[in-house]
């Protein structure tokens, strides 16, 4: 079990204040000077070294990511260091929590990530809709400035940093990061083609990095304790700790970081005082956030939780939000709203997904109700089949997983609702 | 968004809103926020003004605001920028409402973790009370809508309400609110249960010492 000393996020609830002097007290911002003086590649490499994977789903290694960036930006196309913290995946409430408790954490880390990728200047991309959220992180920016710990020569180090903070205003869309950066830019947010990748041409074509806020906000912490300290959670290739949001039936929802790939029983037991009515009451979980598929009660109950882990059984750490279904749960009803909500969300750039994602979720409502044939189970199988891949983002990806995961797991419940109103119907006919 | 049909530029809002300009506060809050882009790229600065465009209509109208034609027309000029890019921005993100809203905008979740959690039953409560979705009530109080995931799935059901949430909602709590707010007072935000935000009800099950005091772990390293 991961010890209280060896948490990241100490003030994650808020019991105690958000702001630099308290935050200080916790440990951050100490000698931030030193850590930059370790040299920029110096910091990449223990980044590196430690296995932090992205926190934002895909679980790319983040140093990986920052040895992208050019070492010697050229003149005129400087560096970006752009932060995710667009937290719309439905399930997903853990930036939130770092953002309003502990955001010097997310800025000191900002600092470092800036400087380590040469970067002269951070965006944090926050939602719309964290409204008092955003005040927060202002107000802890502005505090961070007003101590000389942003701008020029940034915490005494010798290097200028400045950070600031764009609100978006509502679009899950803008989680991707290419839709991010047109969003940056002031336009709608559809995502653009890859390659180019945003290293090579990101933020008003300049090299810049994506970054969850979870992922740079570890990264003071690590470089205090060391990447083996780091490495040590969690097993081989999914190292770490990591902020889980348990949501749905279990009995106490919380937000809470423990090791990865703690077992998922363990994790429930521990934190969220069990599954609601009690572990034969489970039917089934959503590991991830909505996109990834949901895993069966009997297939979930003792998987690791993380990345490898959750790959093995079809399905994906995503997040690390868990959603969680009992048996009182109408299971393709929970699929088809989140059906909905891809159809709501998609862009409507490409043609699969605007017209995809409609006609899916129609499909799934016609399923709640039985109101099919057995064999439109399999055409839908084939349309996610022709959404997924075929897309310029994931999003396609992501309203196709979910409902292939249904029916992999959940066919039977699906012709037994048919064959159940065809009953009916004929019943009523005669 | 709110759901309601969307308002042209008829003669009657060109009218009112023709002349509109950002409020010498606004103006300055404008300036500081173009200020974040580089030079050139005031563009960048379109959601920020379109959101502080929103809140001057909201403050002039008591709602929570909307964008009516002239003041898109009005932030596009602003920031040298084409209409119709201004008018796409406006468009593509949820929280620009492109009709008149109510003073309170009731924005509750539907999406699944918040759907497991009862949120229809949310819903019910607010209709129960007369609210109807994506109309206003008839004395100009709520708008009601059905929006996705606002990002605190732990403390599911919750609802927005202009700037802040109302959380671990019931039935019961969500109509107290809507009570609460139409009598003119200002109801606790945050979660309606016993419960420090996204910490387990009854008490956290890590880091005890916190609850009490601004507690450094660093000498058990």
């Amino acid at each position: 079990m991961l010890e209280d000393k060896d948490r990241i996020f100490t003030n994650v609830y808020g019991f105690q204040p958000w702001n630099l002097k308290a935050a200080q007290t916790r440990g951050d911002w100490d000698d931030t000077k030193s850590l930059m003086a370790r040299g920029q590649d110096a910091i990449i490499d223990e980044i590196k070294a430690s296995g932090l994977r992205g926190r934002g789903g895909a679980g790319f290694p983040t140093g990986m990511k920052w040895s992208f960036m050019p070492k010697e930006p050229a003149p005129g196309r400087p560096n970006f260091l752009v932060i995710n913290a667009d937290e719309s995946e439905p399930g997903s409430c853990k930036d939130r929590e770092i953002i309003r408790h502990d955001p010097h954490k997310l800025i000191e880390g900002a600092l470092l990530a800036g400087f380590a990728m040469r970067a002269r200047a951070g965006y944090i991309y926050i939602r719309g809709e964290f409204i008092r959220e955003a005040q927060t992180l202002e107000a802890a920016v502005q505090e961070a400035y007003d101590a000389g710990l942003l701008g020029k020569n940034a915490a005494k180090s010798g290097y200028d940093f400045d950070l600031f903070v764009h609100r978006g205003a509502g679009a899950y869309i803008c989680g991707e990061e290419t839709a991010m950066l047109e969003s940056l830019e002031g336009k709608k947010g559809m995502p653009r083609l890859k390659p180019p990748f945003p290293a090579g041409a990101g933020l008003y074509g300049c090299p810049t990095t994506v970054n969850n806020v979870e992922s740079i906000a570890v990264v003071p912490t690590i470089l205090r304790r060391g990447a083996s300290w780091f490495a040590a959670f969690g097993r081989e290739k999914n190292e770490g700790t990591k902020l889980f949001q348990i949501s749905g039936h279990v009995n106490r929802p919380c937000v809470v970081e423990d090791a990865m790939s703690v077992p998922f029983r363990e994790l429930i037991e521990r934190h969220a005082g069990g599954i609601r009515g009690g572990w034969d009451n489970l039917l089934a979980v959503i590991p991830g956030g909505s996109s990834v598929p949901l895993v069966p009660a009997e297939q979930i109950i003792d998987a690791p939780m993380d990345f490898d882990g959750l790959r093995d059984l079809g399905s994906g750490l995503g997040t690390a939000a868990v959603i969680v279904m009992d048996k009182s749960t109408d299971v393709v009803k929970a699929i088809s709203r989140i059906s909905y909500f891809y159809k709501h969300e998609s862009c409507g750039q490409c043609t699969p997904c605007r017209e995809g994602t409609g006609w899916m979720w129609r499909v799934m409502e016609r399923l709640v109700e039985g109101n099919a044939e057995i064999h439109e189970i399999d055409t839908l199988w084939d349309v996610t089949k022709q959404v997924e891949g075929h897309t310029i983002c994931a999003l396609g990806d992501a309203a196709a997983w979910p409902i292939q995961g249904l029916i992999r797991h959940y066919r039977p419940e699906l012709e037994r609702r048919i064959n159940e109103r065809r009953g009916q119907t004929l019943e009523a006919a005669e | 968004m709110a759901e309601a049909a969307r308002m042209p530029a008829s003669p009657e809002i060109r009218a009112r809103w023709d002349g509109f300009t950002f409020t010498p506060d606004n103006d300055a809050k404008a300036t500081l926020l173009v200020g974040r882009y580089p030079p050139g790229r005031q563009q960048s600065a379109i959601i920020p003004l379109l959101d502080l465009a929103q809140r001057q209509v909201g403050a002039e109208t008591e709602t929570q605001g909307w964008l009516p034609i002239p003041v898109i027309e009005y932030v596009a000029r602003y920031l040298g920028m084409p209409f119709i890019r201004a008018y796409e921005v406006a468009t593509f993100y949820t929280m620009f409402n492109l009709a008149p809203v109510g003073r309170y905008h009731v924005q509750v979740c539907g999406t699944t973790p918040c759907m497991l959690r009862g949120a229809e039953d949310i819903i019910g409560a607010c209709k129960a009370r007369g609210l109807k979705k994506g109309h206003t009530t008839e004395d100009g109080l709520f708008t009601l809508n059905e929006v996705e995931c606002l990002g605190a799935c732990a403390n599911a059901p919750m609802v927005q309400i202009n700037d802040d949430n109302y959380e671990d909602l019931t039935p019961k709590s969500m109509t107290a609110i809507l009570d609460a707010l139409a009598r003119g007072e200002t109801p606790k935000p945050g979660p309606q249960v016993d419960r420090q935000t996204s910490c387990p009800e009854g008490g956290p099950t890590t880091l005890p010492e916190m609850v009490s005091e601004n507690h450094d772990y660093r000498s058990r390293w």
